[in-house]
Order: structure tokens, then C-alpha cells, then sequence
């Protein structure tokens, strides 16, 4: 696992039922390529996280394939839409198995 | 005015080398958006890129795509050791068919977004990013 991971997610705590709202998400992680080379001329290992989802009460918003050429500490900011409140989950998986997740709750109001 | 089975196949070539040549995307590019299209024609327009012109640190240049009516966007940096960059699909429940992000840009290059749209059709679009400084290491 990667040392120091750490989601971090911004949603409204509350949202209009069917109206769209923003949810900003970073993920601190070093996103290795596998590009680069260390002091002796030997490949680094890539060590990324290879996909990220997101949903609402298990439907979901997001789902995002990543490759090697997203920065590190990779940020997204996308869009979602829910007529009921519930828990947001987010979810990422890492290339050594690994998978971080966080949830955060919304209401309608 | 009738062709030759000969002039037939040369007016072919002329067509295609046209289509081709205002994208000069390198070889490895096409076969990516390939798979990602499975050989179907693609459109233009109906997805767009945010951008900016000139990034000065090609480790984390911010993007954006947005398509409406999107299934999924496949974004490409054409320049790139790895021209895959991210594939968004999008769910039920997206707001809006777009997404920003921060991704590495190697070198000055033209970035490909292409859209898979509800309906099965492909629409692509391209944006050209100076890079000062790559992010790739090495």
C-alpha cells in the first residue's frame, strides 16, 4: 500500500432533488508512471490508482479509468444529480489491490 | 464518365490520405481511439476540451471534457509516452457529462477527447497544449 493515503471530498450538505451539483474530489497518492528512472538508471515501478467511482445509494455517477498520465494527488470535479438523499460513496482502487474509499451524506433541503 | 477498376482504387487513396492528414495524430493515438470506437466512423463536434493554451509545468495541466448526452469520454494526449489518459463513463445518476481533472503532458501535443454518445455514435475533437517544461520525468 501506499504510504500516506488520504481522499479528501467536497460535496454540498444539502442539494435540490433532481438538480445538479458539483462534488470535487482529491486523493493525495505519488501516481508513480513507470516513466521514470531513479539515481542508478533503473525504472521506478508505475504505482498508480488505476480507477475511481462514485455513487449514490449504489447507483452510479461516476466510474473513471485511469492511466499512468493523471498528476499526482489526482483531483476530479464532476457533476451529480439525485432525487433522494443518501450516502455518496466514493471509491479508488489502487494497483497493489488496494482500495481507499470515504462516504459522505447529502440531504435533501 | 466511367472509372477504370485502376483509377477507381487510386481516387480511393487520395480520399483517405485527405481524411487523414489534417489530424497528424501519431500512429499509436488512432489505434487507442480505435479500440475505443471498435472501427466505427467518428463525428465532429458535440464534445469539447477546456484547456489552457500554454502550460508551463507539464506535470499537472487541468483539463475538462464535456459532452451532452454522453455515455463515455476517452481523453488522449497524443504526444505522450502512454497515450491513454483517463476514460470517464458516466451513470445514471451524472449531473452533467463532464469532469475535470489534472493530468501530465510530456511535451507540446494536441490532446483528443472522444465521445461515446448515448445512442452508439462517436464524436471526437482535439486541443493543441505548448507545454514549457514535460512530466514524465527522465
Amino acid at each position: 500500500m501506499a504510504s500516506g493515503v488520504k481522499p479528501r471530498v467536497k460535496t454540498p450538505k444539502t442539494v435540490v432533488a433532481g438538480e445538479a451539483f458539483t462534488i470535487k474530489t482529491l486523493i493525495s497518492h505519488k501516481m508513480e508512471s513507470g516513466q521514470r528512472k531513479d539515481k542508478e538508471g533503473n525504472k521506478i515501478p508505475r504505482s498508480i490508482i488505476n480507477r475511481f467511482t462514485c455513487e449514490i445509494n449504489g447507483k452510479s455517477v461516476i466510474d473513471v479509468t485511469m492511466e499512468p498520465a493523471i498528476s499526482t494527488n489526482p483531483y476530479f470535479q464532476f457533476d451529480a444529480v439525485t432525487e433522494e438523499a443518501g450516502d455518496v460513496v466514493f471509491t479508488w482502487y489502487d494497483d497493489d489491490g488496494s482500495v481507499y474509499d470515504t462516504t459522505k451524506t447529502v440531504a435533501i433541503g | 464518365m466511367e472509372f477504370s477498376r485502376r483509377e477507381t482504387i487510386a481516387l480511393g487513396l487520395g480520399a483517405a490520405a485527405l481524411t487523414f492528414m489534417p489530424f497528424r495524430v501519431e500512429a499509436a493515438a488512432e489505434e487507442v481511439i480505435s479500440a475505443f470506437t471498435g472501427g466505427a466512423d467518428v463525428g465532429e463536434g458535440g464534445v469539447t476540451i477546456t484547456a489552457p493554451e500554454i502550460a508551463e509545468n507539464g506535470n499537472t495541466v487541468p483539463i475538462g471534457v464535456a459532452a451532452p448526452g454522453a455515455a463515455a469520454i476517452l481523453i488522449i494526449a497524443t504526444g505522450n509516452p502512454v497515450p491513454n489518459v483517463a476514460t470517464f463513463n458516466f451513470g445514471e445518476l451524472a449531473g452533467a457529462q463532464s469532469a475535470s481533472t489534472r493530468i501530465r503532458l510530456a511535451g507540446t501535443q494536441d490532446i483528443v477527447a472522444v465521445a461515446k454518445m448515448a445512442d452508439g455514435s462517436f464524436v471526437r475533437t482535439s486541443a493543441a497544449v505548448k507545454v514549457t517544461i514535460g512530466g514524465c520525468g527522465g
